[in-house]
């Protein structure tokens, strides 16, 4: 079992040596990086780490990524969009190969983190790619539940509404499909902004108050709350939900600024 | 200054704004706690709120936690190659969980 509390941190977070075991496509712009990074202490669903690139003449540019993976899962995964005029992500999705080393600190961040322990229900809202932390605890939830039985899990029931502009952004599309489908306790709805397959009966607009009204438990439930996703998307649905009545210390947001979330 | 002006700044602030959880790799560098689940008080309104919830704006000169309640500046953070700048003044109170 890995930490479900916060690891005690001694001193400053180091900046770690990671190598790349694998790197997966996951839609046109994103990619996933399986990092081995030696000494890693562990993380909680919903932590990032800061990676830092060094140019040959010093130079250093240094951007956060959300952890994709579980905390019970031996490697680390980042999923990073590429972004077009990107100075540290086309690099990571381009380039980078299996066997190259990457520089990067962590796990950083006990604010916007969530496990088991922590109780339900767990209302998750991802808008592109700000679904990558919220997959997370998804994927640990799956993993501390996986031998659980049908009261423990009922204990902590999960929704997720995930905003994308066309189906073939939706990351982890097949991943989601296979975790809601093998557990009565997760709900997994996305709404698409730009474009639909034909046939396609989901939402078709951008999250709105009605729509979290549908998808999320009334305020009575409490919640927990995550919103992940660019600043316009976080600040409305965090907006809406506590116009719902839902208590705004149990929404919290994650917003992916126009670097994807730098500092 | 035209009003126009003035909501193009706040368009340009809006967009550039982040949460305090994204402040939590340089406000290691500071503090061993992590600072993001410590409760600061703002010395401008008295709003209590846990760091990660305040906005964050991150430019090359440094770092910048605002209160989201009345916008004043509580934490300042910047670093240059050999120094850390910590500015708590818009803090009135920091309080932090103690390691076990």
């Amino acid at each position: 079992m890995s930490t479900v509390s916060a690891p005690a941190r001694p001193r400053a977070i180091a900046w770690r040596l990671a190598s790349v075991a694998e790197v997966r496509a996951e839609t046109v712009t994103t990619r996933t990086l399986v990092l081995d990074v030696p000494g890693w202490p562990g993380h909680r669903a919903g932590q990032h780490v800061d990676v830092r690139l060094t140019a040959e003449d010093g130079y250093q540019a240094q951007r956060s990524y959300s952890i994709a993976s579980a905390p019970e899962t031996p490697r680390l995964a980042l999923t990073v969009e590429r972004l077009e005029d990107g100075e540290v992500s086309p690099y990571l999705t381009d380039v980078l190969r299996p066997g190259d080393r990457l520089e990067l600190r962590g796990p950083i961040g006990g604010y916007f983190v969530w496990d088991v322990t922590l109780g339900g229900p767990l209302l998750l809202v991802a808008g592109g790619s700000g679904i990558v932390p919220l997959m997370a605890m998804l994927r640990h939830r799956a993993a501390v539940l996986q031998h659980a039985d049908a009261r423990a899990r009922h204990e902590v029931p999960a929704r997720l509404l995930y905003s994308a502009r066309r189906w073939d952004d939706v990351i982890y599309r097949e991943e989601l499909a296979r975790l809601a489908e093998g557990d009565e306790t997760l709900e997994v709805a996305l709404t698409l902004t730009r474009e639909a397959p034909r046939g396609w009966t989901g939402f078709r607009r951008r999250i709105d108050k009605m729509m979290l009204a549908e998808v999320a438990w009334p305020p009575a439930e409490r919640p927990r709350a995550f919103v992940c996703g660019p600043t316009p998307l976080v600040e409305a649905v965090a907006a809406a939900l506590v116009e719902l009545g839902h208590d705004p210390a149990r929404v919290k947001t994650e917003r992916f600024g126009p670097t994807g979330g730098s500092a | 200054m035209d009003g126009g002006s003035a909501t193009r700044r706040q368009a340009v602030d809006e967009a550039m704004r982040l949460d305090g959880n994204a402040a939590a790799g340089i406000l290691s560098e500071v503090f061993v706690p992590d600072l993001t689940t410590a409760r600061a008080a703002c010395a401008s309104c008295g709003a209590i709120r846990e760091v990660g919830a305040l906005f964050v704006y991150a430019h090359g000169m440094g770092t910048v936690l605002r209160c989201p309640s009345c916008g004043a500046a509580v934490l300042r953070v910047a670093r240059t190659r050999t120094r850390l700048w910590f500015d708590a003044t818009g803090a009135r109170l920091l309080v932090m969980t103690a390691a076990e």
